[in-house]
Parts: C-alpha cells; sequence; structure tokens
C-alpha cells in the first residue's frame, strides 16, 4: 500500500463521503472504534493480569494474544463492511448514471409523440389516436419509473436537498383530490378531506410533499378493491401538522409490515392484486418526511384497509 | 420573423422541437454541438437561445459564458434545457446569466412553447 493510500484510508470522514454512509456505518469510522476498544482491552488486561499474575513475561504474552486476535477481528469485519460498502456505492452509481441515461430518450418519445398527436404532421385517424394513447401512457411510466430512480439515487448519495417555502398544505392536499378524482371514479371509490379550520402555511418543500402525498393517494385508490372509500384528514397536533389518509383496500400482511419502507419491497397481496408499481413510492415518502423533520408511520390490516399518517413541524 | 437558435446534440429533440417552432411562426437555427452554437450565435444574433448542457466540443456552460462574456450576445435570452437537474447546476446557470432552466423530463412540448412565448413576451 502506498503512502499515498494509507493517508487516504486515514482520512475517515472522506472516506465516509465516499460511500455516502453515516459515521456509524462506515467501515473505516467502525475500525477506528474497534481500535480503540482494543486499546483498552489490553490496557484492561494488562491492569488484571499484573493484579493477579506474578509473571510479567506471561502477562505481557496474554496482552499480545489478545490483542493480535481482536486486530485480525477488527481487520476482517471492517473489510467485509468495506467491500459492501463498495458494492453498494457501485450499485447506487449505476442506477443513477442508468436512469441519466434513459431520460434523454424518453423525452425523445414523448415530444415525438405529443407531436404526432397534436395532428401538425397530419391528420390522425382514430384508431391510430387510441394507439398513440397507449404509447404515450407507457412512455409516461417509463419516466414516473425514471424519476423515482433518480430520487433513490438521490437519497442513497445524500444529495436530496430541500427547496423549503411557505404554502397552504390544504390546499396542495385539495389541488391532489382533484387531480386523482378521475383515477378513483374509474375505480369506483370516493376521495373524502376533513381538515382542521385556519390551519397555518407550512415552512417546507412544496415539490418533495407533494410527492409524498401523492404516492400515498395513489396506493390508497390503487389497493382498494372495487367500490371503496379513501379518506383524508389533516389537523394540528401539538406543535406538528399531521396527515392521515385510510382506505379500506387490501391492507398489509403481518409478517411484511417491517419491510415496507424498505425500496422495492411489495407486498406478496399487493403484487397479486396491482403487478404494476416498482415498491419505491413508500421508500421515497419515508426519505422525505425523514428529511423534513418529519415522521411517518402506518396501521393496517389485511383485508380491512390501510392508513398511513405522516407528521410535519410547523416551523412558524 | 423572430429567430431561435437550438444548441442541442440530439437530433431527435431538434427535429422535433424544431417542426414544433416552426409551426408557431419562429425561424429555426439549429446547432448539434457547443462550437456551432456559438458561432451562430455571434454571426446570426437570434431573439432567443435554447441550450442544452451536456454537448460535444464546447460544454454548455462554456457556450453560456461566451454569450454572456461578449457584448454583442449578452442581451439575447437563454433557455437552459436539459436533463441536469442539480441545484449546484441550476445555480451555476443561473449566476452566468441564463433567463431561466427547464428540465426537458418535467414539460411537455406544449409547456416549453407557452415557456418560450412568455420569455419573449418579459423581454
Amino acid at each position: 500500500m502506498k503512502l499515498e493510500e494509507i493517508s487516504e484510508q486515514l482520512n475517515v470522514s472522506a472516506q465516509c463521503r465516499k460511500y455516502g454512509l453515516s459515521l456509524w456505518q462506515c467501515p473505516q469510522f467502525l475500525f477506528l472504534i474497534m481500535g480503540i476498544i482494543i486499546v483498552v482491552t489490553a490496557i484492561t488486561v494488562y491492569w488484571i493480569g499484573t493484579k493477579y499474575i506474578g509473571d510479567p513475561y506471561l502477562v505481557s504474552l496474554i496482552i499480545l494474544g489478545v490483542s493480535a486476535v481482536l486486530f485480525v477481528i477488527d481487520f476482517t469485519i471492517s473489510h467485509s463492511f468495506e467491500k459492501l460498502a463498495e458494492a453498494n456505492k457501485i450499485k447506487s452509481e449505476f442506477i443513477s448514471i442508468v436512469s441519466h441515461q434513459l431520460r434523454t430518450p424518453i423525452s425523445n418519445l414523448k415530444w415525438a409523440i405529443e407531436l404526432l398527436m397534436s395532428g401538425r404532421l397530419g391528420k390522425i385517424e382514430a384508431k391510430q389516436t387510441e394507439y398513440f394513447k397507449i404509447l404515450k401512457e407507457n412512455i409516461g411510466r417509463m419516466g414516473e419509473l425514471v424519476k423515482d430512480l433518480l430520487m433513490v439515487s438521490r437519497i442513497e448519495a445524500q444529495t436530496l436537498f430541500l427547496k423549503e417555502k411557505r404554502f397552504s398544505l390544504s390546499d396542495m392536499i385539495k389541488e391532489l383530490i382533484v387531480a386523482f378524482r378521475p383515477l378513483a371514479k374509474a375505480s369506483n371509490i370516493t376521495i373524502s378531506f376533513k381538515n382542521q379550520k385556519d390551519l397555518p402555511q407550512i415552512m417546507a418543500d412544496p415539490f418533495q410533499i407533494r410527492q409524498v402525498i401523492e404516492n400515498l393517494l395513489d396506493n390508497a385508490i390503487r389497493y382498494t378493491k372495487e367500490k371503496g372509500k379513501v379518506k383524508l384528514k389533516l389537523k394540528l397536533e401539538h406543535d406538528n401538522f399531521y396527515f392521515e389518509i385510510s382506505d379500506a383496500g387490501v391492507g398489509i400482511p403481518q409478517k411484511d409490515k417491517k419491510y415496507i419502507f424498505q425500496k422495492f419491497f411489495r407486498t406478496d397481496n399487493a403484487m397479486k392484486y396491482q403487478t404494476q408499481g416498482s415498491g419505491l413510492g413508500l421508500y421515497i415518502a419515508k426519505s422525505i418526511i425523514k428529511k423534513s423533520k418529519g415522521k411517518i408511520g402506518f396501521k393496517s390490516q389485511e383485508g380491512q384497509g390501510s392508513t398511513f399518517w405522516f407528521t410535519l413541524p410547523i416551523k412558524r | 420573423m423572430k429567430k431561435i437558435l437550438i444548441i442541442e446534440d440530439e437530433s431527435a429533440l431538434q427535429k422535433t422541437l424544431g417542426e414544433v417552432l416552426s409551426q408557431q411562426g419562429y425561424e429555426v437555427l439549429p446547432a448539434l454541438n457547443g462550437e456551432v452554437g456559438l458561432k451562430l450565435a455571434q454571426s446570426e444574433k437570434p431573439d432567443l437561445i435554447l441550450l442544452d448542457l451536456v454537448l460535444p466540443k464546447i460544454h454548455g456552460f462554456d457556450v453560456l459564458k461566451k454569450i454572456k462574456d461578449n457584448p454583442e450576445t449578452k442581451e439575447i435570452p437563454v433557455i437552459i434545457l436539459t436533463n441536469l437537474e442539480s441545484m449546484e447546476d441550476v445555480k451555476r446557470a443561473m449566476e452566468l446569466g441564463a433567463t431561466t432552466y427547464l428540465v426537458k423530463a418535467n414539460y411537455s412540448l406544449e409547456e416549453l412553447t407557452i415557456k418560450i412565448n412568455q420569455v419573449f413576451q418579459n423581454n
């Protein structure tokens, strides 16, 4: 190992940044902590040894032995951690590169279809329009997936920054209900919204919070079987905004509850009922709420429905 | 007739965007790389420039800087049209003098033409 490489390895915070990990998940930092533990153990062994064993050579030998074993364990563990962190970093970079590269062809397709459908290049027959609509819808789906993947790579690289400003959360929810009404109507679902009067404005990133509510609303509608109701609630609770969305949908099986906010995770019953979906929506929602200093959670019973909630600080 | 220079290396986007803008009554000048774009900006003095950032030969940021450093072209409004959307890129483009910054993936063709018309109205 060259001198430069050694000094690079010794720069713990730079190494942690490289992997996009917090200090307590960073292999170099853990190596350091375990090194300190070895030193403390060696001193303790020396202290106990000199107190209870007469022979100083034996004490030294025990200390050397214990330290060597601990050092080997420390090195092995942190080295495996580093390998994992490296693999994770490569995976994140792969997602980022692929999704960036996919954006351009998707934009090309999206605009070309739009131009064709506008009739500016010639009249389009009804039957052709039908197929252009299919193309447009699927390009839209690809675009959404790529947007979600880019969001994931931003979250993982810790480059998700919030552009906070004041806005009415209640107005945003009302707008989204209007936007989702056609989807709800098509699925025979009614959406109701109960909000506390005279709520103050919130200080948060409107673009990101909109994404969270969109994801929750989309899930509530998609996972409701047949006719049903989706109920939204917004109120103040202590010094926080409290938002809640309940559905009478397929619900989440007990065994899957702990994985629900993990990326790419989809429950078996969700996949049975709704084949579309990347398993990224709730992971993104949780990351945004956490970054906005709020909390997110849910209660659910399989076959009965789910209630997802989040809180956000008021920040007057 | 108002002239719009499109500096964009994706020929598919050049074609689509060029078609729509021509139909709207604009004269469209296409440039497939930064070098040609810069030359056309100086020789043709367009009324508006649509500029991509990731470009061959000269990067979009350098093209923007050169346009804004040249007294003859610095008044031309430049719309950044890219798929890069990091805060640093937006900040850098605006500091260099871009009029507005649009992320391709977030706009439909119609919304884009509305934005272009708005820039003309404001200038």
